[in-house]
């Protein structure tokens, strides 16, 4: 069954649609990742173009990341004042982000940018989940050795030193903003909540124990997506809620079976597989960016006289 | 074809306009026409249509049928490969530019008139004429035109000669003109010109709306006209979305 999503300008099989935001959602449920670095290349390969694939993401990803943050949030593993510097650094990023990606489909350079981007980000996490995941496997026998917690660097060095209570941490506030900052940007361009940059940046570069870090990092990306809907939907006109609202009823659905799922089952396996399956699309579109297109030219419609 | 009855109404529907022309001008009345549609209604499961164009003509000739789209503002872009990876790089911006053409006539458009009577009635998409912004980049070779001309038939947006205008007997014609799924929408106009000895003698013009009708349309017409409140209800929308979905997911 057809139907016609009134933004992308272009009829999808709604089936199609609801298979992608269950699949999604099915994965995020399941590894606890947002989805949204697999949603918006899948948008792309169905014909959605790149402007309105990372426009239709923001909303997708505040769905689906409500009721993980209710959750996180009724357990009290929410450190709200680190919530709000991270906010703070990620409205100015994905502000500065809306505003960079407005500049760029001006002069043509938009999907260019949005896929090197994406073929950059899904190649180092595919790989790095890779070798997590042999790494694991092959730890199964032998018994695991755990890291120090954080270390002192440089980066505590820095000034506009802050307390927070629930993370147990002294550090610089430009530490959050900056972090915030770059994950706001990295939104705005590739339609991503950016979790899967930020929790390894909040527990490595700024020690925050994991327990507080999913929780915090959810708030944040839900302001930060709320923020980009509004932007992109001002600025760009470029999110179609029909298509949102059709990938969200599926990644609602996905998500409850995924994290059913995930619960029971040792993921090792299954984190390899996705991890190939991210290799697979950084490879898929490094080719469509290298290899000779059919047609070197393009058109695109500026404006229309009445 | 479709249907025997159609010559008949057809010459019922000429007797009637015909008698309501005759105090119009000669070239006028060798020429009637008519459009099965003046209006064009793109909804949620819209999957292209097709224009039926009729009419009938006065005295032997050729007729030729032109059906035109709004017009637009073009951004032509050319990709060159850069460290491997391939870019845009040049661009050129071509103004009023009709978002669809399409033409029909009775016999190949050579032979129904010169070329520069083609030229001068822009018959056929070689001789559409599509100008380039003024301070736009030069297109010397005309690989930028040409590209416009080639990526708006691959969309199916332009076409030349797809259909053939059919004569029923002498007098009465008629042309199919198909609209595919994503024709733009907006104003178009459909011409019907009778030609005789490579002469344009007669014209008639038809005006045809193409409009997004239904739920879809009045999503697309928000979004463009009010953008910050479509922007709020994205966000009202994905967030009760989300906590829906996390209420039934707790009772489950």
């Amino acid at each position: 069954m057809q139907i016609y999503l009134p933004i992308a300008e272009l009829s999808l099989d709604v089936f199609l649609l609801l298979a992608i935001g269950g699949g999604v959602g099915f994965l995020s449920g399941m590894f606890g990742v947002g989805g949204g670095f697999l949603l918006t290349p899948l948008l792309l390969f169905c014909g959605v173009s790149p402007a309105v694939a990372v426009g239709t993401a923001a909303p997708q990803i505040v769905a689906s990341s409500v009721s993980g943050a209710l959750a996180h949030w009724r357990r009290g593993n929410v450190d709200v004042p680190m919530g709000i510097v991270l906010l703070l650094g990620g409205m100015l990023g994905s502000s500065t982000g809306t505003l960079l990606f407005a500049y760029l489909r001006r002069i043509g350079q938009i999907d260019v940018t949005i896929i090197l981007t994406y073929v950059v980000f899904l190649s180092i996490i595919g790989s790095l989940m890779l070798a997590e995941s042999l790494r694991a496997l092959r730890r199964e026998a032998s018994s695991a050795s755990r890291g120090k917690l954080h270390q002192h660097n440089w980066l505590h060095g820095l000034p506009f030193k802050f307390r927070f209570r629930k993370s147990k941490l002294y550090i610089s506030a430009l530490l959050p903003v900056g972090i915030g900052f770059f994950i706001g940007v990295l939104a705005a361009i590739m339609g991503v909540g950016g979790g899967f940059i930020m929790v390894p940046a909040m527990i490595y570069l700024l020690g925050m124990p994991t327990i507080t870090v999913i929780g915090t990092s959810l708030l944040q990306i839900i302001f930060v997506m709320m923020n980009l809907t509004f932007m992109q939907a001002w600025q760009n006109q470029t999110v179609d809620i029909v298509l949102a609202f059709v990938l969200t009823v599926g990644g609602v659905l996905g998500a409850q079976f995924g994290s059913r799922i995930g619960t029971r089952l040792r993921g090792e396996q299954l984190r390899g597989l996705l991890a190939l399956l991210v290799l697979g699309m950084a490879v898929k579109l490094a080719y469509d960016l290298v290899a000779t297109p059919a047609d070197a030219y393009s058109i695109v419609v500026l404006g229309r006289a009445t | 074809m479709s249907g025997r009855g159609w010559p008949a109404l057809l010459a019922m529907l000429v007797l009637t306009v015909a008698e309501g022309g005759l105090g119009r001008s000669a070239a006028a009345q060798s020429l009637v026409a008519d459009i099965s549609d003046h209006l064009v209604a793109v909804t949620t499961d819209f999957a292209g249509t097709e224009l039926l164009l009729f009419g009938a003509v006065e005295r032997p000739g050729r007729v030729v049928v032109v059906v035109r789209g709004p017009l637009q503002t073009l951004v032509v872009r050319r990709k060159e490969r850069v460290l491997g990876v391939w870019i845009n790089r040049l661009a050129t911006t071509f103004v009023d530019v009709p978002a669809f053409y399409a033409i029909a006539s009775s016999a190949p458009l050579a032979e129904v008139a010169s070329a520069s009577e083609l030229a001068r009635q822009e018959f056929g998409l070689r001789y559409l004429r599509l100008n380039p912004a003024s301070g736009a980049q030069s297109d010397p070779d005309g690989g930028f035109r040409a590209a416009l001309v080639r990526v708006k038939q691959r969309e199916g947006l332009y076409s030349e000669g797809l259909e053939q205008v059919s004569f029923l007997g002498e007098r009465l014609f008629r042309a199919r003109i198909p609209l595919p799924a994503n024709v733009p929408t907006g104003s178009y106009v459909a011409t019907v010109f009778l030609l005789v000895d490579g002469e344009v003698v007669a014209a008639q013009t038809s005006p045809l709306v193409v409009s997004k009708l239904g739920t879809g349309a009045r999503i697309a017409r928000v979004a463009e006209h009010d953008a910050a409140i479509y922007g709020l209800f994205a966000i009202l929308l994905a967030l009760s979305a989300g906590w829906l979905g996390s209420i039934a997911f707790r009772q489950g």
